[in-house]
Parts: C-alpha cells; structure tokens; sequence
C-alpha cells in the first residue's frame, strides 16, 4: 500500500476542466517526479495535496486512512509541506522569523530569540544554505538563496511528504547541485519527495519514479530512466483539441525589410541576446515553457524595460523605444496586449467605452477636449469588428464574460490602428468560441499587413497559428520552427531543450510520410 | 565581526535615527553650553516626551500598514478625562489612570474594529473616530481647566537626584514594559507580518485580524499615555482641536523620521521615538545658526520634505518600469 | 415604466442616491424643529456657506479620484487667504484685482511641489503633502512674524465672497457654480479627466496605455493646490481678512464629503455630483446640528457617527481572501 494515494480526482474551474479522474501513488523514501506540458493539472493537483484548492470529486489517502485538507495549514498539520514558485516569505522579516513563523519557540511567553535561531540554522543547513545569516532580511537575499530559505521554512515543520514545484527555476547551476545533494539526503531520510521540474536532466538525476500528466490525467507512471527522452515527450503530447484555425496563406519568404527587427537584446539574467525579425503580415509565436522570458521580451519591445541592450529597428530604422507612450506613437505603431486583463490591461470598474477609447484618445480628442462623436463612432466600429457582446458600452467592463473582456482589451489597442502587434497568452481563461473569434482576428489583421508577435503557452494555438515560432528556453532563443516544421513534437521537445538531431530528422521524416 | 553586522542592519534604521538626534544634540549643545542646564533639558525632554509617546502609537499601527489619523484626538480625549480623575487620594489617583489607560486602549479598538470588521480604509476610519473622540474630549471640557494629581505630576515631569528628567526615565520605563515584550511576543511579529505582506502571512497561518487588532488597542493605550503625561505638564485639560491635528500630523513626521516603513512590516517604536526627539531638536536648532525664531516652521518643513525624498533614492534601482506604478 | 425606473436606478449611484436622500431626511428633520428650515433664506445662506467647502473638495477629490491624498489642505487654504490680502494691501488697487489669482497660484505651486513628489519621486501622497503642509506653515509664519495678518481682503474678494447678483443668488454659489461646471467637464469630458479615473483604478493599465501618467499626477496636485487656495481666497474674502488657523476646519470635512458622496478613498471611481452632494450633506449637517443648540461636542460625535454609518452602508472594501 502506498504511503499517500489519490484517487479518482476531478476539478473544473468554471468551465474549464483541470483535472479527470487523475491518480497519483506517492511513497516515502522516494523522488516522485511529475511531467506534462503547460496545462496538464500538474499544479492542480499539488494545490489540491497541499490545501489551497478543494477537489471536486476524488479520495486522498495517508497511511491508509481518508483525509481531507480545508486550508494549508491543515495539510501542514497531516505533514505535507509544499514550496510553490510564487514565494510565501515576509520580505521585512528576517529569515530565521520566516522560518519559525508558524510555530515560533517560546519562553515565558515570548519569542525565545536563541532557540529559533537555532531551529532556523538547523533548517538552513539540511536545506543546504548554512552561509546564509538567519538575521538577513529575506528582501536583501537573492531569489535563489529566497528559494533556499523557503525550503529551510519547509523542513522546519517536519514535514513528511515534501513538494517542490519548479523549486529550481530560480537557482543557479551551483545553487542545483546543493538542493540535489539535500534532496537525496532528505530521501533517505524516509521523506517522500514530490518534484516537478521541466528540466528532463533533472529529472534523471534525482527521479526514482515518473509520472506524466496530459489533459488532467496521469497517462504513465514509469521507473526513472526506463524511458528515453524522445518517448517521454510521445507521451506528453497528444492533446486532444477541438479548435478550427483559419488556414495560413501559403508562405513566401519574404525580402522586404521586416517591420520590426531587434537585434542581441539582453536584459538583466532574463533575456539573453535575442534577435528576432517579424514581416508585415506574418505572425510569429513565442514558445516554450511559461516563464522563460517570454513576458519580458514582450515588455523590452514595447519600451517597459530598463537597461535593455541591443538594437530594436522598425522598418529597418533604429528606434529607441523607451516608453509605451513612444512605442504606440504612430512612427512605431505598437500595441501590446499584456498577460494580466484584469490589472494591466483594463480597468474593471470603469466602463466599456471609456476602457475601448482609452489609448487611443490622444486621436479622439483636440486640445485634450474628448470629440464624443468620433468616440462613440470609432467605439461602435470596433465593437462590430470584434463582435464584442455587452448590455451596453457604459457599464463597466468588469461584469463581461473573461472572453469578451478579452476582446475588450485587443479592440482597445485596434483603436491606435497598430502596424506591429504584442500578444501575451491571450487565450488564456477564455471560452472556447472567443479563443477561435481571436484566431480569425489574428490573421486577419495580418492579412492586412499588421506584423504580429504572440506568446502562447498553447501549443495547439503556435501550431495552428503561426508562420514561425522561436522557441524561448532560459531566456534566449533556443529553436526557431517555420511552416511545417512547427510539430507538437518539435514544440515539446525545444521546450525542454532536449535537442538531438537524429530525434528532429524523425519528426521530419513522420511528417514528410 | 561578522555576526555585528547582522545585529546592526536588523537595527540600522533606529540606529541612523538615534545617530543623526545624537548630532543634532551634540551641535545644538557644543554651540550653546549656557542654554545647557538641567531645567531647559527637563523642559525638552518634557515636550520630547510627549510627542515620542504619541509617535510610538502612531508607529504600531503604521507597521500593519495602516494609518490612524484619531492619534492626535485620543491624545486630547484622554487628556481632557485625567483632567477630570486623575485626582485625589493615591487610591483614587491609581484608578484615574487605569480609567484613563482603558479609555485610550478602547478608542484603539474602536478603530481596528471598524477597520477590521467593516472592512472601511483606515485613513477614512480614523478621520471619522477622531472627529467622535474630540467631541468627547469636548463635551469633559468645554473650557480649558481641571485639576491633576500634583505630587503624581511633579515626580513625573521633575528632576531624579542628579539631574535626570523624570519623564525620560518614565519613557524608557513604557518602552520596556509594552514595546520590547510587544517587538518579542507572537502577536508583535504577526503585525510585522501583516504589514509586510499580507498574502504571504496568509499563506504562513499567522492570525493577521487578532493581529491588528491588538496593533489599534496599543495605538490607543500608547496615545493615551501621552494625553496622560500631557496632564502631568499643564495640571489642566483642554479640548484643542488644533493641538490634536498638529500631534496627530508630527506623529506621522516622527515615524516617517524614525524610519519606520509607511507600507509597513519595517521599522521601531525606538526609532520613532528618536524621530520625536530630532523633529523637536530641529526647531531648536536653529539658535546655532543664529536665525529668528521665526523660521523654525519653515526649516522643519524642509527638513522634513528632504528627509522624504531621500527614500526615492531607491528609484534607480528598478530595472522594470511597471514596478514604479501600484 | 417600472423599466424607466430600473434604469434610472441602474444610472444613478447608490452613494449619491443615498447622500441625496440624506440631504432631504435632515431637510425633513430640520422642517419639523422650524419651518424656518426650508425657507429659501435659509437654504440660499447654507448653499453659500458650502461654496467654500466645495470648491475646496473639488481639489480634494481629484486627488482622492487619483487614489492619493492630499493633506496639504490647512495651510495652502491659509496660504490663498494671506497671500492675496497680502497682494491686496501692497499693491493698492491694482492688487486688489490681482490678488486673486496670486492667491491661487501661490496655491498651485505649492500644489507642483507635492505633485511632483508623488508622481516623480514616487513619495507616498501622504506624507509628501504633509511635508508641503508644514513648509506651508513655515512660510507663512515667515510672513506674518507670527502675528496674526493684518492686511484687509480686496474688494474683488468680498464681492466674490460676500455680495450677492440676480435674482439675490450669492456671488460664491455662482463661484462654485463655475469651478464646478469646470470640474465635471475636465473629469468628463478631456483626457486629463479619463486619466485622472484610470489612473485611481490601475496606474499599470494606464502606464501600458503609453499615457504620460506622471504628467497627469503632477497637474492634478498642481490643480488640487490652486483651488485649496482658491478657497481660502474666499474665506479670507468672508471675513475680510486672513486668519493662522483659517484652513484647519476644512482638510477632513472635504475629504468627507468627498468620500460621503461615494467617491471611493481607493480611486477611480465617483462623480461630481456625488461631491456636490456630500458638501451640501456635511455644510447641512453641521448647520442644523448648531442651530438645534446642540453643543459643539455632541455635534462632532455626531458628525463622525454619521460618517462611519455611510461608509458602512456603501464604502466597504471587498474581502480580500
């Protein structure tokens, strides 16, 4: 009998299925790796371990007795402690406070100082982070000596089953070594590890078992190093889709000079010498695992960024843009529609007119006075063009369905009449009818000469989509993929940064056939 | 060597603050030895005193990240009503300032009630509590007057043998009675926590409204120790409207001085109190540099305004230009 | 029909709905202590003794509508006042024209000095206000020597203040009246105003918007300055001088009344009228409680119950878990 089983799981949020019937068998003494691609309910399910999100159907076991978990802490008290990417540390607090927080060693009432110290360097150490100072301020360490606190803060509950989600996407090469070292003292120690990562490396290293996630379902749970890479990634991809894309027009390899270029952009340790060419009429995706600096590509071109280095040129001239004001200036013609709608991109409360109009006032308006008229014309017009549905363009945006906030906030850019078009995941959380709407959009507008840059963590959407994708791993460009060539295979695999000749030569081979 | 470094960020905003007093201190009383006499430091530290106990309320609530603008009316309340009972037999006198403590502390926790509960900002909360508090304040005196226990008084606004203010000695009294076991106990570092971040404390089980509830209570008490001590200086209450605005602004000058983090989780009631100290040494001051009187508002706007400033200093660091905005 | 109305409903906020009929319930209540209450004498005078707290709130609600705050108000009222009897008495009758907009700019200046703390530097609106607050104080006790001022409002500010035009209708209504009209045409009708919104509800949103939102921020302060002194240009009008303490009363009553008539304290959401409507509430509150002889103690308790209990009925935050 496993040390802690799940059964027959299922959860939706809204109408969106996340996990079905999904099961997972977990012992202790072991690392237990999961894989999938973005979307497969690996997250899903640690939540559900770990209290955050309530399951909608389905049995946990620990130690053969049924268990149920309301709210974190009541998983913290079973003894499953998780460490999220999204930190859970106090930024003023001092480290070895963060570490006792929960349960701080008291005496006479108080906080005893000494003795939490001392709980908090014996955490540190089996974490592997002795030289860190438990008087710091987390805000003054490094993310990746954070990631380590966050680690120490979990071992200092004495935990039985530990889960890392992506524990080592913020750490540096050395840094990775040190938590291997950890993780398999802690394995013999007689914890259970749960580790998900999508380095494949990683994972050969330190996994005793796998399991792999597609479509809220674990399809396979093999021994580690049973399967090679190339057979993993058959069992990742296979999504079942059910959209209809709009064909692409045959592609000619153009000549002419494209509208947006940018040459070795760098940015702090997020970008790493990117170039990039997009043509008018192309559209081009971002792919690879979310968070591999996709965002901030996006961000540098539209001029959000700081010390960016490179060159960005439109229509062959060098630009600097250092501004969003500058960026969607008619000499550039940018438009970028951000990740997060509800905080970035609209403003809830405000209405759907005054949200449409927005960027787009400077044109609306003389001597900063609004023309009402060509407002409510060029507001009707896009709301026709997108087929926005609303009660009426003076209530606030807040209270459409996701999907028509969505087409709220590409209709709000449309307004500036963009020649070059930023696009971040912006299917993500909507229904299934707007998703293709946008993927008409999406070509149209290119049809009509709009140069189209869009990061999807849908690879169903950069396969149906796209004339090329570049393929985003650790901050540059890994792999770029033209017309045929973009293969749910090729995706998954330049993702993971598996990169073998003979494996791609295959893929080549099975679509040729 | 290494281990003092540690120990010294944990306190290096209270340290500046305690350091930058000691210069002012230091010019203020190098440049004027006459004026240095055990009677005028009493009297400074008197009215050092009181506004230091009235910063160290505002501080507490500040490191939840909120803000009580009532500081200033509890201070008057509080003030008015030991005007009125602290008098009397010793026995008496012990109860008028049990009564007078409890009333504070109960203004506090009015506040953190409406904040927590009705879930209303903390900045329209407390304008609204503090118009109700002065209207108390108001209707126990609606003529300055009142008596106080004189002996209690005397002993607290004189001189210890040797020289030493009393009302200092009682401050560092109040410091360690509430604030150290406060800074120490699980409740005090759930108000760091709270303030700090909110999720994140969430996320960590720490019991964020109990919290900040016991943050407004000793906000309260704190502003009443100085409505008290202001009893203590004038043997009179008065209802001053503009005297509970102008504590209630310093307060918030003196945590700002202190550096204490107005987005909260950072920060010391000792810091503030040297905020206190400094932002009443400014005025003083000026005698060094041989100014009029007259400017003394005037150099304590700048200073303050400059001393503000400064924390932008961190602007340069922000790589992303979205961190800039909310 | 019961359609029309819905929509009505659906129109109107609930905030100024509920300030409205708060308006008329005081009313009511005032009628039954003495019909003099709703005589127009009585309302014309009240509406007049608003007019300087609304033209102080304008200010106070762009900055509020913001998601900022602006406690500079007590001494730039104080600062209008001063400046211009100052300009006033200087300049003879020269100054007595000119002294008004002296007075506003002094306002405005002060105004760009928090303005450019909070949208360049980044210093919360706060403490930066409250800094400029007390430079304000230092100024002026540079300038009066500590005394209280002695020099005379102009002509053109009593007129303003005092006198009354057609139809009896007091000269500061008509002032509100006009900054008023000014006020909801920027806030509606330009694309300061959109900003001044966007801004209150997501700074991000409108920084991705390529809006120059700094510059915004900076004129809202200048403008929230220029007509804190605007006000005090029109007390110091009403009572033919200017006085220290002149601007205390107004800071938390113009933040009420903004607040009172459903602008939120977060930002980016109210209207004018809601304003329009919470001057009106606080000025009537405050009259009817001096006239019913209740004392000036019970009358705060009052007013700061009231507050809260209409902040409770609409002003709560969403939970946030």
């Amino acid at each position: 009998m496993a040390f802690f089983e799940m059964k027959g799981v299922f959860k939706h949020f809204g109408g969106v299925s996340a996990l079905q019937n999904a099961s997972l068998n977990v012992e202790a003494g072991r690392v237990h790796a999961i894989l999938g691609e973005n979307g497969a309910g690996k997250s899903t399910l640690i939540k559900i371990m770990a209290g955050v999100v309530m399951p909608d159907e389905g049995r946990m076991i620990m130690e053969g007795r049924e268990v149920q978990f309301a709210s974190p802490a009541s998983a913290n008290q079973a003894g499953i402690a998780c460490i999220f990417q999204e930190l859970s540390l106090l930024p003023d607090l001092s480290v070895a406070d963060n570490i006792a927080i929960s349960n701080p060693p008291k005496r006479f009432g108080l906080i005893d100082r000494r003795a939490q110290r001392r709980i908090a360097e014996e955490a540190l150490a089996r974490a592997g982070g002795q030289d860190i100072h438990p008087l710091t301020p987390v805000k003054d360490l490094p993310l990746s000596r954070r990631q380590i606190v966050e680690i120490a803060k979990a071992l200092a509950r004495s935990p039985r089953i530990l889960i890392l989600d992506e524990a080592t996407s913020a750490l540096a090469a050395a840094d990775v070594d040190k938590i291997y070292t950890v993780l398999k003292r802690l394995r013999s120690e007689g914890l259970a590890l749960l580790y998900i990562s999508h380095r494949m490396q990683e994972i050969a290293e330190l996994a005793d078992e796998c399991t792999v996630f597609r479509n809220g379902r674990n399809v396979a749970t093999y021994k580690a190093g049973t399967k090679s890479d190339n057979e993993v990634v058959e069992l990742m991809i296979g999504r079942e889709y059910s959209h209809v894309f709009p064909p692409k027009p045959s592609v000619v390899p153009s000549e002419r000079t494209p509208v947006l270029e940018a040459r070795e952009l760098s940015w702090t340790n997020r970008l790493k010498n990117i170039s990039l060419k997009v043509n008018a009429g192309e559209v081009v995706g971002l792919g690879g695992l979310d968070g591999q600096g996709q965002r901030e590509l996006l961000l540098a071109l539209f001029g959000v960024l700081r010390g960016v280095s490179g060159e960005i040129s439109i229509d062959g001239k060098h630009e600097s843009v250092t501004s969003p004001h500058l960026a969607k200036s008619p000499g550039i013609g940018m438009a970028l529609i951000p990740e997060d709608r509800k905080t970035e991109g609209l403003m809830l409360p405000m209405s759907v007119r005054h949200n449409l109009s927005f960027a787009a006032l400077g044109r609306l308006s003389r001597l900063g006075v609004i023309d009402r008229a060509s407002e409510d014309a060029a507001v009707d017009d896009v709301i026709h063009l997108l087929s926005i549905r609303t009660d009426g363009t003076n209530n606030p945006v807040g209270a459409l369905s996701g999907g028509n906030q969505q087409k709220v906030l590409i209709a709000k850019w449309l307004m500036v009449t963009p020649r070059i078009i930023l696009l971040n995941d912006p299917t993500r959380g909507i229904d299934v009818g707007t998703k293709q709407e946008l993927y008409q959009l999406l070509r149209k507008l290119a049809d009509s000469g709009a140069a189209i840059l869009f990061y999807s963590t849908d690879y169903a959407e950069l396969i149906g989509c796209c004339d090329r994708v570049l393929v985003l791993y650790d901050g540059a460009v890994k792999q770029e993929l033209i017309g045929p060539d973009i293969t749910e295979h090729a995706l998954v695999s330049s993702a993971l940064n598996i990169t073998s000749k003979t494996e791609e030569a295959g893929a080549k081979l099975a679509i040729g056939a | 060597m290494n281990e003092w470094r540690y120990r010294i960020g944990e306190h290096r905003q209270t340290l500046l603050a305690f350091i930058v007093f000691l210069l002012m201190f230091v010019i203020y009383v190098s440049n004027h030895p006459a004026g240095f006499n055990a009677n005028v430091v009493t009297t400074a530290a008197n009215k050092g005193v009181l506004l230091a106990l009235v910063a160290m309320a505002q501080t507490i609530v500040v490191l939840t990240a909120g803000i009580d603008l009532s500081v200033g009316m509890v201070f008057i309340l509080t003030n008015c009503l030991a005007s009125w009972i602290v008098v009397g037999s010793l026995g008496m006198t012990a109860l008028g300032v049990i009564g007078v403590l409890l009333t504070g502390s109960l203004c506090g926790a009015l506040n953190g009630l409406i904040v927590i509960y009705g879930r209303l900002q903390p900045i329209v909360t407390t304008i609204a509590t503090g118009a109700i508090y002065f209207g108390l304040a108001l209707a126990l005196r609606p003529v300055p007057g009142g008596d106080v226990n004189s002996t209690l008084a005397d002993s607290l606004t004189g001189q210890l043998p040797g020289g030493i203010p009393a009302s200092l000695v009682a401050l560092f009294i109040v410091v360690l009675v509430i604030w150290v076991p406060f800074r120490r106990s699980e409740i005090g570092r759930a108000v760091y926590a709270a303030g700090s971040s909110e999720i994140a404390a969430y996320m960590s089980g720490v019991p964020i409204r109990r919290a900040k509830l016991v943050a407004y209570s000793l906000s309260g008490l704190l502003a009443s120790m100085g409505g008290l001590f202001l009893t203590f200086i004038t043997y009179s209450g008065e209802a001053s409207a503009a005297n509970g605005g102008t504590y209630t602004l310093y307060s918030i000058a003196a945590v700002v001085l202190g550096g204490v983090s107005l987005f909260g989780g950072a920060g010391s009631a000792i810091g503030a109190i040297f905020g206190a100290l400094m932002f009443r040494t400014i005025g003083d001051l000026l005698f060094v540099f041989d100014l009029e009187p007259l400017w003394q508002p005037l150099f304590q706007g700048i200073v303050l305004l400059v001393a503000v400033s400064l924390g932008s200093v961190r602007l340069f660091r922000i790589r992303n230009r979205l961190d800039l905005f909310g | 029909m019961s359609r029309l109305a819905r929509s009505l409903v659906r129109h109107i906020d609930p905030a100024v709905a509920i300030a409205f009929g708060c308006i008329a319930a005081l009313l009511f209540l005032g009628s039954l202590y003495s019909t003099s209450f709703v005589s127009p004498a009585f309302l014309l005078q009240q509406l007049k003794v608003a007019s300087f707290l609304g033209v102080i709130a304008t200010g106070a609600m762009i900055v509020i509508l913001l998601g900022q705050i602006d406690l500079s108000v007590p001494w730039v009222v104080a600062v209008g006042g001063m400046m211009s009897t100052a300009v006033a008495s200087w300049w003879g009758p020269v100054g007595g024209i000119i002294a008004i907009p002296f007075g506003i700019l002094c306002g405005v200046a002060l105004g760009l000095v928090s303005g450019f703390g909070v949208a360049y530097l980044r210093i919360p609106s706060m403490i930066v206000t409250l800094a400029v607050n007390a430079v304000a104080q230092g100024l002026m006790v540079v300038h009066t020597g500590g005394f209280s001022p002695q020099d005379a409002s102009s002509q053109a500010m009593r007129f303003l203040a005092t006198g009354n035009s057609l139809l009896g209708i007091p000269n500061a209504l008509l002032v509100w009246g006009v900054v008023g009209a000014a006020a909801t045409f920027l806030l509606s009708r330009t694309t300061f105003g959109r900003a001044v919104y966007g801004i209150g509800n997501s700074e991000r949103a409108v920084y991705l918007s390529g809006v120059k939102l700094q510059r915004v921020v900076l004129l809202a302060f200048a403008l929230s300055g220029g007509l804190s002194a605007f006000g005090g240009v029109l007390l110091a009008g009403y009572a033919s001088k200017a006085a220290q303490g002149m601007g205390d009363a107004y800071l938390l009553p113009s933040i009420a009344a903004v607040v009172l008539g459903g602008t939120s304290i977060l930002g980016g959401r109210g209207n004018y009228l809601g304003t329009v409507a919470g001057v009106i509430l606080i000025t009537l509150l405050q009259s009817i409680l001096s006239v019913m002889q209740i004392e000036e103690s019970g009358r705060q308790i009052i007013y700061g119950v009231v507050i809260i209990l209409m902040l409770l009925l609409y002003g709560r935050e969403g939970l946030v878990h």
